[in-house]
This record gives structure tokens, C-alpha cells and sequence, in this order.
């Protein structure tokens, strides 16, 4: 039978050579899923993996896979650096709506004003916002011993029902004929975080995404934090001794992730979104949690794979559109990306050997 | 405001059937999480079974093999969770959220067609004598087969977990699979084992929401139940006594609200539904200084190597 | 218009002449809120579409993207739709506004439509239905048809869509029965089986037996079934649930106007406009009343239907007062639309609150 062995270290080939594998057995069991549903298979992958990047209205999508990746990006980089200290913030969604509620609070309160100091205070705001949000599982467990996955998991649901709760009151357009949801900041220049380059729709939030990027893999490779980081997540022991801070290092990476996933809450709600409403959050809170760990939880890793997962979205809105494919095959066809991108991991950290059963 | 106009009787005899499906959405994942295993894919497998259920009873005209249905359509897609974190020592979270959203997707798919179709309807059984008690007759006693099924499930995983050997196995795997390895247990088998239970429960209360408690089929129609069952769990801290009233609490808190708004009385709806969100964490908090804990390998990955 | 912004529309403009050339067939596109199987509010407008379809057969393509998130993912749907060479666009929720209105200033020649929205432009479009004129049928046969004067109402949100829907039955209820008595549950979701399922639970067991629905899933209707009590079809006709519970219904139908728009295009007339339609052109219908009604009563609610689409009867016609007794409409008066679209009071009679 097959038998597992771990490799004294993870493969390097297996690293870059398994995300390929994935895409490529996705496209093979994808493929035959839409030649059941009656479209053509080669069609629908190209759709979904070529178009976008190089087809007729390339200039369009690649900017826009930016966009999209932008708030995955920022929230996973945070939570990778939690996960690789075996800290586990899993209510992303939570602090990305805090982060939200924040920014266009400060943002809403200001209004009519127009200054050049709303839009600093307003990112601010946002940061805090899903700090303090994030400080919370991590207060807790430093204090009590609380586990940080389910209180962070359960406030999520508490920050779902305080933005239903906004978008229907305190925050509600007066002007907006009694519907819910708040002003459109987008209309409101001094609070919108517009376009840095005409016609892309590429906000702060990309740059935001980039700097993070940047910013943690300077952290892994080249800082002190990252070293106590990493070391805490292998030898928990060894950190002890080598004088790591265990309630510190939490308080740490809860902090961040959550000020991160407020940060892409703010950006969002002030540039693409536009508004504060009931259904504000679609979701990348937990998306991103995938993308950290598809990306193996590294910097790049995490780019990468928030790209891919942008590429997946708008490639599969483009099939459902032109070849009219239930959006339900593609929520599909991007559960077994997911699926394929986890399983072919175990190559990277494993060796697969023969064996003849063993007497237990 | 008319708070006579709430009949008690009713409210709690419709709490029991709201509450049902997260009752034994969470008795699976208290017994998966109790070998150390956390799925998040509640909801992805809930839904599954709840069209995998729909669609069977429909072509049978037996709500009966409809529930069978659901409960191994739920398991069928626990299975891929358990090949890949079991087996391909893939991340229990990220698969997890991965399974949701595979499952949401499958079972729009596997629905098309099933849309505007009425189910045959499942029988209420009113047990003789004890249904015609004043008060616990309604409430207790006279509900279909799943109602009692669920009831019944919560007194066998206790009694499993907590006075046989098998349960005793499955504890010491949730709580240091090391140990349990070297004891000689095969951890790998009975998590799969648990998962696969995990996910038949799932299937089953999503069978109940599409078959008695709605009963229709439409797509996304479990609407975060699955992610409410996984709140109940830890709010029940990992013990099926207190999973049947977590769900009484979860699922009353809805059924109340909405009877004290019919009543007329104004009430902040977002609070009150935050509510059960809030207490457990306190609970968690509380139970933090207590002994009893989570189960100490949640969530960990197991491989004999390590 | 700065340098960057010119640029941009020349970008886009250029995209847009690639496609224009290859095409020949008027293309029409959908964007959806909803999965299309929901049943009610994304079911209807599907249903308009393959009307459109089955109208112009060869002459029109038409596309459309399903459960499509409001905001940032909207506007982009609704972009490579235009993008994609698409002449004319529909977008069907409200949350779609201000994204419907971004999208068509960056495309100039492609038209737009918007649905319940109130912002115009050039090539925009708004486009409703008079709802409240099938309440008001209702809530005649609700009247007539509830023996414990007890009449339950599942709403969604409190706007003034579903605040006019509740006035109007409920006025048209009181008229022919002077006890009858609304208990109003606001779910605040539009689609949300078990919750519906529970809140017309609710209703029933406080002593409904009449249940009303401004919500879109079909799970109502089952739970009326099971009770015994009596309902109505919501946006569409869920025919299913007759002839009991389903006694009537008031549908959407999109299918006249999406013909007569895409027709507009087609010939080269097309304006921007703002439609608020309602029995008369057949935007609102009113579903089959079942024979679980009484034909005297069927006979009244079918009259009232022919003097709505007469033009004869205004369902908000005064003598009418505010909840709070203050005067709204004097004898005969007759209410304007913008205050029924602004609509955020209950008429008097009603004893709940709109919660706030």
C-alpha cells in the first residue's frame, strides 16, 4: 500500500511544481463537468483562465484581478503571520467588517466637510477598527486561556448583525428614500478612495496589498518579530527559551491580522463598494483564510495565490455570462481548485513510498 | 402591544422543530471535534443533504429513504474532507471553508429542476397517552420521526462518548493523538470514521430543513444554519447534554423574536440576535478557568512520523 | 473632464468598437440578484428575459449573470456585460443604483435599465411596478376571507415599497371588515426559507389565518398549507400551492416592458424614461383566484381589479389618516406618487410601529 514519509525538508521543486499540478487537474475534472453540463470544455477553461489575462478585453480584467485581489491579499498576509505562530484568527470577515463600519463612520461623520485629513483619519479609523476587533480573541486568550478560533469565529456573527444594524440606522442615507445602507462615499470626494490611475479602478487598497506584501516578507527574512514568529510556530518549547513572549507574540499577530482585514474593510467600503449595507460583506474574511494557506503562507505565495483566486472569480462571472453557465458550476469548478491546491500539498512535505503492509 | 396573543404551548412546540436541524447538525460536529477534528464545512454538507434528501424523496415518495439519502449524501461529501485532511494532511480549516463552498455549489446544481416541487410530507407521529398531556403532549410529543430521532441521537452520543470504550477511544484521539497512536489506536481510521458521522448528521438536519421544516427545495436554503451548529457546539462546550439546549436557545432566540414582533412589541431584532453569539463566548471565557477545555488536538493534524 | 479621464473613456470607447463591428444581433443583458431558481423577484425577471427570446427569436442574443453581489462585483458584472458588446442592459435590484449609474457614464451608447431605482441619466432608465395596486386586491380578500380577524403580514425590510404594500392591504381589509387586526413581522432579509417558514409560524399560532408575504421564497405558502390558513403568491404566482393555501397572487411580469425596451432599441427610439407601471399595461398581474374563494367575493375582487386597470380607483383614496389620527388624504383625494414612493408612515388603524 502507499505509504507516507515525511521529508526530513519540504520539497523545493514540489513547492512551485504542485500548484501547477492542481490548476492542471482542475482543468481536466472542471472540464468534464462543463462538457456534462453541454458546453464545451476547452471553450469554458479559456474563458475562465485565458480571457481575462489575454484576451480582447485584457486592458480591462488585468487591472481589475488587482482589485479583486487587493482586500484577499491584505487580510491573508495578516493572517499568515498569526498562522505560522500557530495563532488562529479565523474571524477575518468580523474585523474586515469592523474595519469597515470604522472607516465610514469617521468618514459619514465629516460629511458634508471636505478636507484633505478625512481620508488619513478615515484609513485610520479602519485600521483600528479591526484591531480592536482582532484584540479581542486576543485579549482573551492571553488572559483566560479562551480559544482564539471560536472567539474570533463567533464574532463574526456579533459584527454581521452591528452592520445590519448601521446600514438601517445610525448610518442610513437620510437622502436615500428610506432604502438601508449608508451614504454612497464614492459620491463624497473628500472620503472616496478613488482611482489612482484613470480607468483601472486600481484604489489605495491595491497599494495597500503590495505594501503588506513587501512589508512581510521584509518581517520573515530580514526581522526579529519574524524569526520569534516562525520559531514559535515550530518549537513552541525553543521560542520559550529563546525568549519569545507567547502572550505578547499573540496579542501581536491578532493585533495585525485584525488591523489588516479592517484596513481592506475601509478600502473597500470608501472605493469599490461604495456604501455600508446589509450584505457589505461577501465573504473575503474567510476566502482569504484559503489564499493564506494556498499561498503556503508566504508573501508571495499569498500574491500569487490571491491572484489566482481573482482570476477564478471574474473568469467564471465571464463563462456564466457568455456560455451561460449556473454560477453554481463555477462555485464548483472553484471548490475543487481549492480541493486540488490543498490535497497535492502533501507532496511538498512527503515523500509517497510503496510498502508492504506492516505488522502493527 | 398584545402579549396574551403568544400561546406558550405553540412557541414552544415550533421551537422544538426550528431548533431540530442545528441539533443534529451539531451533534456530528460535537462528535467530530470530540476526536479532534474541526470541519467547517457544516453548511456545505447540511446543504447537500438537504437537496441529496429532497431529491430522492421526491422520486421515491418516501420522505423515509429521503432522510437515508441525505444522511449519506452528507457523509459522501464529509468523505473529501476526510481524504484530504486525513489522508493528504491538508489544513482542517481551509478545507473546511473549501467544502462549504463546494457543497453550496453542488447542491444548486444537483437542484436544478427540483425547484417549486412540493415533497411528500413526513408524518407526525403522536405517541399515544403521552401526547395527550396538557402542555408536554404539544411540545414533546407529537412530532415526526426526526424530532424524536434527533432527541434520541443526543442521549446516544453521550452515552457513547461517556460509558463505552469506543467512546473512550475516540475522547483520547481528540485529546492527544500522540498518545493514542502509541496506545496502539489507528487515529487516522477513527477520525475518519467520526467525520464520516459528522457528515451523515449534517445531511440529516439539512434533510429536515428541505423536507418538514420548509419544505421546499430552493438554492442556498440552509441561509448559515451550518455555521449556527458550529456556534452551538462550542457554546455546548463539546457536551451533547448542553447541545440540546444551546439549539433550544439558538433556534428559541429566532422563534421568539419573531412571536414577540407579531405581539407588537418593539424589540432591537439585531441585538437580541447577537445574543447567542455573545454568550458563547462568555461561555468559553468561563470555561477557560474551568477544566474542561476544548479537546486538546482540535484541529491538529496527525501523521505517525511526528 | 481631466486628461486621465479622457483617456480612460477613449480606452473604453476603443474596446467598445471592436465589438460593435462583429455584431449584428442586439444583444441583451441581465444582471440577476438572485440565483434564477429562487422562485420569486430573479425567477420573474428570467422569465421576462425568455420572453424577450422567444419574441425576437434570431433577431436578439441576450445574457445574463445570476446572483450577482451589490457594489464593487456589480459594477463589474455589469461592465464586461457592456464591454461584451451588449446594447442594452438590464439590472434588476435596487442596491444596483449607484453601480448601474457609474457603468453607463463610460458607456454612452449602450442603454441601461434599471429596476425600482430612482437615478436617471441620458441612457438610463428606471423602471417599477405598482405593487400595491394587487395589495390592495388582497387585502379585499383577505377581509373577506378571515373568519379570526386576524391577518399576518411577513415583510422584509421597512422601505416604502413594502410600507405601501402593508397600507394598501390593510386599507382595503379594514374597508370590508372593520375588526380586522395586522400583525406585522419584519424579517429584514428577502430570502430566507426557514426564517419565513418560522415567522409564518409565528403568525399562525398567534391566530392568523390569512398570511401575506413581502419576502420571495415559497416557504410561507408551506407553512400556511400545513396550518390550514390561507395565502398569497409573491412576485410570482406559485401556482404550487393551489388551490389552497394559494388563493391568489400578484405577479411581476417584466415580459411586456422588456419586449417593448428591447423593441425601442432595436428600432433605434429608445429614451431615457421612468416607468411606474402597474394592472393596467399588465406589469402587475393578478394571479388566478383560486376556487377555495367564494364567487361573490372573487366577483368584487375582479371588479376592483377592472377599475384599478380603468383607471377609475386609486387604491390610496382619501378620506384617509395617519396612523398618528393626523389628516393625509381629504374625501376623494386621491395620493401622489411622490409621496407613496417616500412612503414611511402607516395609515390609521394599524397598531404596530415601523421599526426604525
Amino acid at each position: 500500500m502507499i505509504q507516507l514519509e515525511k521529508r526530513p525538508q519540504p520539497s523545493r521543486l514540489w513547492t512551485f511544481l504542485t500548484p501547477m499540478l492542481a490548476v492542471v487537474i482542475t482543468m481536466i475534472v472542471g472540464g468534464a463537468l462543463f462538457a456534462a453540463l453541454g458546453k464545451n470544455p476547452v471553450e469554458a477553461i479559456r474563458t475562465i483562465f485565458w480571457d481575462p489575462l489575454f484576451g480582447e478585453f485584457a486592458f480591462y480584467y488585468r487591472p481589475q484581478l488587482l482589485v479583486k485581489a487587493a482586500p484577499l491579499i491584505l487580510i491573508a498576509i495578516g493572517l499568515s503571520l498569526g498562522f505560522k505562530a500557530g495563532i488562529w484568527n479565523i474571524g477575518a470577515e468580523g474585523q474586515y467588517i469592523m474595519g469597515a463600519l470604522a472607516g465610514a463612520g469617521v468618514g459619514l461623520a465629516f460629511y458634508p466637510l471636505e478636507a484633505a485629513y478625512i481620508f488619513p483619519l478615515m484609513v485610520i479609523a479602519g485600521a483600528l477598527g479591526g484591531w480592536a476587533w482582532g484584540m479581542i480573541p486576543g485579549l482573551l486568550k492571553t488572559r483566560f486561556g479562551t480559544n482564539e478560533i471560536l472567539v474570533s469565529l463567533m464574532l463574526v456573527y456579533v459584527a454581521e448583525q452591528l452592520l445590519a444594524k448601521m446600514a438601517l440606522g445610525l448610518l442610513r442615507n437620510p437622502d436615500g428614500r428610506g432604502f438601508p445602507g449608508s451614504r454612497n462615499l464614492q459620491q463624497y470626494p473628500s472620503a472616496h478612495n478613488a482611482e489612482i490611475i484613470a480607468g483601472t479602478g486600481i484604489h489605495w487598497g491595491v497599494v495597500a496589498a503590495l505594501i503588506a506584501v513587501i512589508f512581510a516578507y521584509i518581517l520573515f527574512t530580514r526581522h526579529l518579530l519574524g524569526y520569534q514568529i516562525r520559531l514559535a510556530g515550530q518549537a513552541p518549547k525553543a521560542a520559550r527559551f529563546a525568549g519569545v513572549n507567547p502572550a505578547r507574540l499573540t496579542l501581536v499577530c491578532l493585533g495585525l491580522s485584525g488591523a489588516l482585514a479592517g484596513l481592506a474593510g475601509m478600502f473597500e467600503v470608501s472605493g469599490p463598494a461604495g456604501q455600508i449595507n446589509i450584505d457589505f460583506n461577501v465573504g473575503y474574511g474567510f476566502t482569504a483564510i484559503i489564499v493564506a494557506f494556498l499561498g503556503r503562507l508566504h508573501p508571495v505565495g499569498i500574491l500569487l495565490a490571491g491572484l489566482l483566486l481573482a482570476l477564478t472569480f471574474i473568469g467564471g462571472e465571464n463563462a456564466e455570462s457568455n456560455l451561460g453557465l449556473p454560477a453554481a458550476a463555477i462555485q464548483m469548478f472553484q471548490g475543487m481548485l481549492l480541493f486540488f491546491l490543498l490535497a497535492v500539498d502533501v507532496l511538498t512535505n512527503f515523500r509517497l513510498r510503496w510498502k508492504t503492509a506492516e505488522v502493527v | 402591544m398584545d402579549l396574551s396573543s403568544i400561546n406558550p404551548t405553540l412557541l414552544l412546540a415550533s421551537l422544538i422543530v426550528a431548533s431540530t436541524p442545528i441539533l443534529l447538525a451539531a451533534l456530528g460536529e460535537l462528535v467530530v471535534e470530540r476526536a479532534g477534528v474541526l470541519n467547517l464545512g457544516v453548511e456545505g454538507m447540511m446543504i447537500t443533504g438537504a437537496i441529496c434528501g429532497f431529491a430522492i424523496a421526491v422520486n421515491t415518495g418516501s420522505p423515509f429513504v429521503g432522510f437515508i439519502a441525505a444522511a449519506l449524501g452528507g457523509a459522501a461529501l464529509a468523505l473529501l474532507f476526510a481524504i484530504l485532511t486525513q489522508l493528504a494532511l491538508a489544513n482542517q480549516v481551509a478545507s473546511g471553508l473549501a467544502l462549504t463552498l463546494f457543497g453550496l455549489g453542488l447542491s444548486a446544481l444537483l437542484g436544478q429542476g427540483y425547484q417549486g416541487i412540493k415533497p411528500p410530507p413526513t408524518a407526525n407521529i403522536k405517541i399515544p397517552v403521552l401526547s395527550d398531556l396538557p402542555v408536554l403532549g404539544p411540545v414533546l410529543f407529537s412530532h415526526d420521526l426526526m424530532v424524536y430521532l434527533a432527541l434520541a441521537l443526543v442521549a446516544t452520543v453521550w452515552f457513547v462518548l461517556n460509558r463505552t470504550r469506543a467512546g473512550l477511544i475516540l475522547r483520547a484521539v481528540g485529546e492527544n493523538h500522540g498518545a493514542a497512536h502509541a496506545l496502539g489506536y489507528k487515529v487516522i481510521r477513527i477520525r475518519i470514521l467520526a467525520i464520516l458521522f459528522g457528515g451523515a448528521c449534517a445531511g440529516l438536519g439539512g434533510a429536515y430543513l428541505s423536507l418538514v421544516r420548509v419544505p421546499q427545495w430552493t438554492e442556498g436554503m440552509t441561509a448559515g444554519s451550518g455555521w449556527i451548529a458550529l456556534a452551538l457546539v462550542v457554546f455546548a462546550s463539546w457536551k451533547a447534554g448542553r447541545v440540546l439546549l444551546g439549539a433550544w436557545l439558538f433556534g428559541g432566540i429566532s422563534v421568539l423574536q419573531l412571536n414577540l414582533q407579531a405581539a407588537g412589541v418593539a424589540i432591537p431584532v439585531e441585538y437580541l440576535s447577537m445574543s447567542p453569539y455573545l454568550i458563547t463566548i462568555l461561555v468559553l471565557v468561563i470555561m477557560s478557568a474551568d477544566k474542561s477545555r476544548a479537546p486538546a488536538s482540535l484541529g491538529r493534524t496527525f501523521h505517525a512520523s511526528d | 473632464m481631466s486628461l486621465t479621464r479622457i483617456l480612460a473613456s477613449a480606452v473604453m470607447a476603443l474596446g467598445l468598437a471592436g465589438t460593435a463591428l462583429a455584431e449584428d444581433k442586439t444583444k441583451v443583458g441581465f444582471i440577476y440578484v438572485g440565483p434564477i431558481g429562487d422562485g420569486g423577484w430573479t425567477y420573474e425577471h428570467d422569465q421576462g428575459r425568455l420572453a424577450v427570446e422567444e419574441h425576437f427569436g434570431d433577431k436578439v442574443e441576450t445574457v445574463f449573470q445570476e446572483s450577482v453581489p451589490e457594489g464593487a462585483d456589480a459594477e463589474r458584472a455589469i461592465t464586461q456585460m457592456a464591454l461584451q458588446g451588449a446594447d442594452l442592459i438590464f439590472t434588476t435590484s435596487f442596491g444596483y443604483m449607484d453601480s448601474t449609474i457609474n457603468v453607463a457614464s463610460k458607456f454612452p451608447d449602450v442603454k441601461f435599465e434599471h429596476a425600482t431605482g430612482f437615478k436617471t441619466a441620458d441612457n438610463v432608465s428606471v423602471y417599477s411596478a405598482r405593487f400595491y395596486e394587487g395589495r390592495a386586491i388582497q387585502g379585499h380578500i383577505a377581509g373577506k376571507m378571515t373568519k379570526s380577524n386576524v391577518i399576518g403580514y411577513i415583510a422584509s425590510f421597512p422601505i416604502p415599497e413594502v410600507i405601501r404594500g402593508i397600507n394598501a392591504a390593510y386599507i382595503h381589509a379594514k374597508a370590508v371588515n372593520p375588526d380586522v387586526e395586522f400583525k406585522v413581522i419584519w424579517v429584514y432579509t428577502w430570502f430566507d426559507p426557514p426564517k419565513e417558514a418560522d415567522a409564518a409560524t409565528a403568525l399562525i399560532d398567534q391566530g392568523a389565518d390569512v398570511i401575506l408575504q413581502h419576502t420571495d421564497s415559497t416557504a410561507p405558502q408551506a407553512a400556511a398549507e400545513k396550518a390550514g390558513v390561507i395565502s398569497f403568491g409573491q412576485a410570482s404566482d406559485m401556482a404550487e400551492y393551489a388551490p389552497l393555501p394559494r388563493v391568489s397572487s400578484i405577479i411581476d411580469n417584466w415580459a411586456p416592458y422588456y419586449i417593448a425596451r428591447t423593441q425601442a432599441v432595436i428600432d433605434g427610439s429608445w429614451e431615457s424614461t421612468e416607468t411606474w407601471d402597474g394592472i393596467a399595461p399588465g406589469m402587475v398581474e393578478i394571479g388566478a383566484i383560486s376556487d377555495a374563494v367564494p364567487a361573490a367575493i372573487k366577483a368584487e375582487a375582479l371588479a376592483m381589479k377592472d377599475l384599478i386597470a380603468s383607471g377609475q380607483y386609486h387604491p390610496f383614496t382619501g378620506p384617509l389618516n395617519k396612523q398618528d389620527g393626523t389628516p393625509w388624504l381629504a374625501e376623494g383625494e386621491v395620493a401622489d406618487d411622490g409621496t407613496l414612493l417616500g412612503m414611511d408612515f402607516y395609515v390609521e388603524g394599524l397598531t404596530a410601529e415601523i421599526p426604525q
